[in-house]
């Protein structure tokens, strides 16, 4: 925990975006995590995310549930709208929000405890749903908040600080997002943020529901040796798939890679987002592939990181439903109520 | 990059600007700290022992230490930026210090046997006196006026610098017993050095006014002033009025104090001609400021031609109108602009175009080579001539700066003064004085204040000018009060608690990256410097501020801080898991002889 309040002052060459805000407008309250907690660094990628988007404060809701991770939106986008609900259920009330105002971008930010354990049929039901929105898991394999205990997504004989073996089998949170039907399926590391902001980026373009499965090591409880989240481990085991950048329509071409290897795909709004491919095998528009994949790399202790999946024809809850343009929370008595006639002639059509 | 080298003292030296600029070497932010815990003695003393004259200096220094100041570099979004009022702050340890004799060194107990003359008793010699007599020397003071204080003396006007706080300065120096040859000019060097002296020390100042020869300066000559000369004769009080309408020529210093003076003995219309633009006058920014806000007009582009004058008498200047043009090298060059000449009337100039160095008293037979300039050669580190007993300092070494240059020649000189005599080779200078301490209370606590003030610079009130331009001798800076002084203090980024990285410790968590409110902090691949400043977290643009590196981290990368904008707010220690980033004080203190040496 930090006392003094970050200074207002800044690096006055900070590059400005469209809206001109520097990326410190985008910051929220200092954090009180632990310091070196790898939540921060989430957090920072967000900002860096939404800045570099250009987007405007006010069009965004954060939603969380409770958790060392839930706490988070505290300490990014200060000027957006959030809500910290209750433990496991952010996924209802992000949908419930999104039902009534399809207009904000919804980024849920919730922890490996509050989404796999007492959040885990709430996890799946919303991303079953198609909800628009960008579901993020810090993970780190414990109950920050409540002091380390294993959670379930602690890989069978990872090691507790105290040096207790976790003999359960690991949920894994990516593999199950693919298999309920998420479109947009990502997974990274709180230590790379080369790799987590375009990740971050991609998602809040996509139109549909998107997993970022983000492991965050929790320097209080789970960074010594014998944990399968501390920096060290996660450094020496991670498996980047592919390399991902968000190019705007003028963007000059910095990076060079080997030809072949890239590929540009479309967004919806213009942009495209170039995918250099570190294994060359590896095809994230393919779901049935990638849950495989997910599931043999893990077998060798391997993690998988990268854009996973990613449907370049995804729909969303709404489409599914077929609402109305307008979000619903805009319309009137007009729109909602079709008055007494109305309702006797569909009472009437019913007896 | 190479990893950087901490231990080399002049590295984080830099870290603090002000000090590094401080032709002294002023530890500015231990005392700027003092201040804003009301400890102003201690302040008072700290200043003392680097540079002599913390009263005078706080009312009337140069202050190179402020357009270096780094809040001049990062206030962007507050405002516009504006460094610490660093020379202010001084003025309030001196004025509002308890009675700091007890802690002032005695006169030495025994003397060491060895004399030494100092010519002029300018702030120059004053330090070389202060820096010897503690060691045992026999000091000889010569000064042709009879109060010894050089030009802070006879020219800075007294409504800027008080009479008593001169003396209350000056007096601390003379308390430790130099013989006092006041009144007593010295007219040949060859002869006082055959008389018994060690060593003999030349701080005789740049006493000659430049002249401006044109058409009418020797009819109207009873009306034409040479600045310096004028203004030593006005604090002397062998002048005391001025006609109504004063022309006052040249932009310098000097020529605000004319003009300001002129102003307080009867000059109700007084004007500044400057050849050049307003932005290149040689003024500081304050005392333009100063005198326009005492009604002064300051006309720029004007090359006076010609004195006019009626039966001997002065009745005004001609002037020919010029204009700023680059030549095919890009040298700024004044042209004529082909306008009309313009002529102001007016019934007293003054001429401060400048201040020269002379000699006359010196020798050239004597082993003290001159340079073509008529300058004697003197060694820039030593301050040695080359007649090896002849030293000298202040601007009769390298031509007119300033009270703080001077002094900082002073303790130069004494230290190879002091080695001179003792036969020691004067090349062979001490190193600084460093220490460097972690600065770590508890978990989020330091031993100083890193909370980062958002204020603007505060404004020192000023006297009523209905009252101070009718007393010449009135001060016109109230100086802070004790509520401005702390919060102005406030302002100080602690530049010289430094961020001190320790490689081993870190575990790459980037912590100290998301939280620097200035992005200071990369970790990146390494790579050369100029490489290096285009790609970290917010780019590096003053290159001669530097990049602190570290040896290769656990992933092969290195974490690279850019110095230039680093609050000093210790968050990056404070996030850190490890301890990685450590906020530690480094305490500097110039070499010194005398003073120094007695304390520790
Ligand atoms: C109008 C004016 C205003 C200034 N204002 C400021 C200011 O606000 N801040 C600032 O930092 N600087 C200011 N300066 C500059 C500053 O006064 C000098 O740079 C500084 O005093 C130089 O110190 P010094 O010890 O070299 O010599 P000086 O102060 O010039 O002292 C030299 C002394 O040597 C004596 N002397 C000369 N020749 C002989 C001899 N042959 N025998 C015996 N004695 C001799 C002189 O009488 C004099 O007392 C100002 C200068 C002028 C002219
Ligand atoms: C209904 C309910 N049950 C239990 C708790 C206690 N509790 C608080 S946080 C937490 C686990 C949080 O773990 P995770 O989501 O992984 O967050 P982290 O702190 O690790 O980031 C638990 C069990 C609670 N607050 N509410
Ligand atoms: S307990 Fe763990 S998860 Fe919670 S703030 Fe501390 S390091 Fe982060
Ligand atoms: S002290 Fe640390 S956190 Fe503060 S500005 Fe400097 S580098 Fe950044
Ligand atoms: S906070 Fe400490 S451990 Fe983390 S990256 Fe910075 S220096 Fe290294
Ligand atoms: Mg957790």
């Amino acid at each position: 925990m930090t006392y003094i309040v970050k200074p207002k002052l800044r690096h006055p060459a900070l590059p400005v975006n469209k809206l001109g805000f520097t990326h410190r407008d985008y910051e929220g309250t200092v954090s009180t995590l632990c310091a070196g907690c790898g939540h921060d660094s989430i957090s920072a990628a967000i900002i860096q995310a939404c800045f570099e988007l250009a987007i405007e404060p006010h069009r965004v809701a954060k939603l969380s549930g409770i958790g060392c991770s839930s706490k988070t939106p505290t300490y990014f986008l200060g000027q957006s709208h959030g809500f910290n609900s209750v433990h496991g259920r952010m996924p209802s009330v992000l949908t419930g929000a999104n039902m009534a105002n399809k207009e904000l971008i919804y980024l849920g930010v919730s922890g490996d405890g509050d989404s796999a354990s007492i959040g885990l049929g709430q996890f799946v039901h919303c991303i079953r749903r198609g909800v628009n929105m960008v579901y993020i898991c810090e993970n780190n394999g414990v109950y920050g908040l409540t002091k380390g205990q294993f959670s379930a997504t602690a890989d069978k004989g990872s090691k507790s600080k105290g040096g207790a073996s976790n003999m359960d089998t690991p949920l894994d949170l990516a593999s199950m997002a693919l298999m309920v039907g998420a479109s947009f399926v990502g997974r990274s590391f709180s230590g790379d943020k080369e790799q987590m902001v375009p990740l971050i980026m991609a998602a809040m373009r996509h139109p549909g529901p998107c997993f970022i499965d983000i492991v965050s090591p929790c320097v209080a409880f789970n960074n010594h040796a014998g944990s399968t989240k501390a920096y060290d481990f996660v450094r020496a085991h991670n498996e980047a798939v592919n390399r991902l950048d968000i190019m705007e329509p003028r963007d000059p071409i910095t990076v060079e890679y080997a030809p072949g290897t890239t590929e540009e795909v479309a967004l919806h709004d213009g942009s495209s987002l170039r995918l250099a491919k570190l294994d060359a095998n590896y095809d994230p528009s393919d779901r049935i592939m990638a849950m495989a994949y997910l599931q043999a790399k893990a077998a060798r202790n391997e993690l998988v990181t990268g854009l996973i999946y990613m449907d370049r024809h995804a729909t969303d809850m709404h489409a599914n439903l077929n609402t109305v343009d307008a979000p619903l929370n805009g319309l009137g008595e007009k729109e909602l109520c079709p008055g007494t006639k109305a309702l006797d002639a569909f009472n009437a059509s019913h007896r | 990059m190479p990893p950087t080298d901490i231990k080399n003292p002049d590295y984080f030296h830099k870290v603090v600007d002000c000090q590094w600029a401080c032709p002294a070497h002023t530890p500015v932010p231990e005392y700027i700290r003092m201040i804003a815990a009301g400890r102003y003695s201690d302040a008072y003393m700290v200043n003392w022992h680097s540079n002599v004259f913390p009263g005078v200096l706080g009312r009337t220094c140069d202050r190179p230490c402020e357009p270096a100041c780094r809040r001049g570099r990062v206030e962007e979004v507050t405002g516009a930026p504006q460094p610490v009022a660093i020379c202010r702050l001084k003025r309030v340890a001196a004025d509002n210090k308890s009675d700091v004799k007890a802690r002032m060194p005695r006169p030495a107990a025994r003397k060491n046997g060895k004399r030494v003359a100092l010519i002029g008793a300018g702030p120059a010699s004053l330090t070389v006196a202060r820096d010897l007599l503690p060691l045992g020397y026999t000091v000889v003071l010569y000064d042709g006026d009879a109060a010894a204080g050089g030009m802070m003396r006879t020219q800075i006007p007294k409504f800027r610098l008080p009479e008593t706080v001169l003396d209350e300065e000056v007096d601390y120096i003379l308390d430790l017993g130099p013989e006092l040859r006041l009144g007593q000019k010295v007219n040949s060097l060859k002869g006082l050095l055959s008389e018994d002296y060690d060593a003999i020390f030349v701080g005789c100042g740049a006493p000659r006014g430049r002249e401006l020869d044109i058409p009418g300066r020797k009819e109207a000559k009873a009306n034409i002033h040479i600045g310096i000369d004028w203004l030593a004769s006005v604090s002397f009080g062998h002048t005391d009025k001025i006609g109504k309408r004063v022309i006052v020529l040249g932009g310098g210093n000097t020529a605000m104090d004319c003009c300001r003076t002129s102003r307080r003995l009867g000059g109700d219309e007084v004007t500044v001609v400057v050849r050049s633009g307003f932005e290149e006058m040689k003024a500081s920014p304050w005392e333009k400021e100063d005198a326009m806000h005492e009604g002064i007009p300051i006309h720029n582009f004007l090359v006076p031609k010609e004195f006019l004058h009626e039966d001997g008498k002065l009745t005004g200047v001609r002037f020919e109108k010029v204009k700023a043009e680059r030549d095919a090298k890009g040298r700024r060059n004044l042209v004529p602009s082909g306008e009309p000449d313009t002529i102001l009337q007016c019934d007293d100039v003054l001429v401060a175009v400048g201040q020269e160095n002379a000699f006359p008293w010196i020798e050239r037979d004597i082993g003290l080579e001159f340079d073509k300039w008529d300058m004697p050669q003197v060694d820039p580190a030593t301050m040695q001539s080359t007649n090896p007993k002849v030293f000298f300092g202040g601007d009769a070494a390298f031509g007119p700066k300033n009270i703080i240059w001077a002094v900082a020649h002073g303790h130069d000189a004494a230290i190879s003064i002091d080695l001179f005599c003792q036969g020691k080779p004067v090349g062979q200078r001490p190193p600084p004085t460093v220490n460097l301490s972690s600065q770590k209370m508890g978990i989020h606590e330091w031993s100083y204040d890193n909370d980062v003030s958002n204020d603007n610079r505060y404004k020192v009130p000023h006297a009523p000018i209905e009252k101070t331009l009718k007393n010449v001798k009135m001060e016109v800076e109230l100086g802070f009060d004790v509520k401005q002084a702390f919060l102005e203090a406030q302002r100080c980024l602690n530049c010289d608690i430094q961020t001190v990285f320790d490689t081993p410790k870190c575990i790459e968590c980037d912590a100290c990256v998301d939280i620097c409110p200035m992005d200071c902090i990369t970790f990146t691949g390494n790579d050369e410097e100029a490489e290096l400043r285009l790609h970290l977290s917010a780019p590096a643009l003053h290159a001669s501020q530097d990049l602190y590196i570290s040896s290769a981290l656990k992933t092969g990368r290195i974490m690279a801080k850019d110095e230039d904008l680093c609050l000093h707010c210790g968050l990056c220690a404070e996030r850190c898991p490890t301890g990685a980033w450590d906020m530690q004080k480094f305490l500097l203190e110039a070499p010194k002889t005398g003073y120094a040496c007695q304390h520790r």
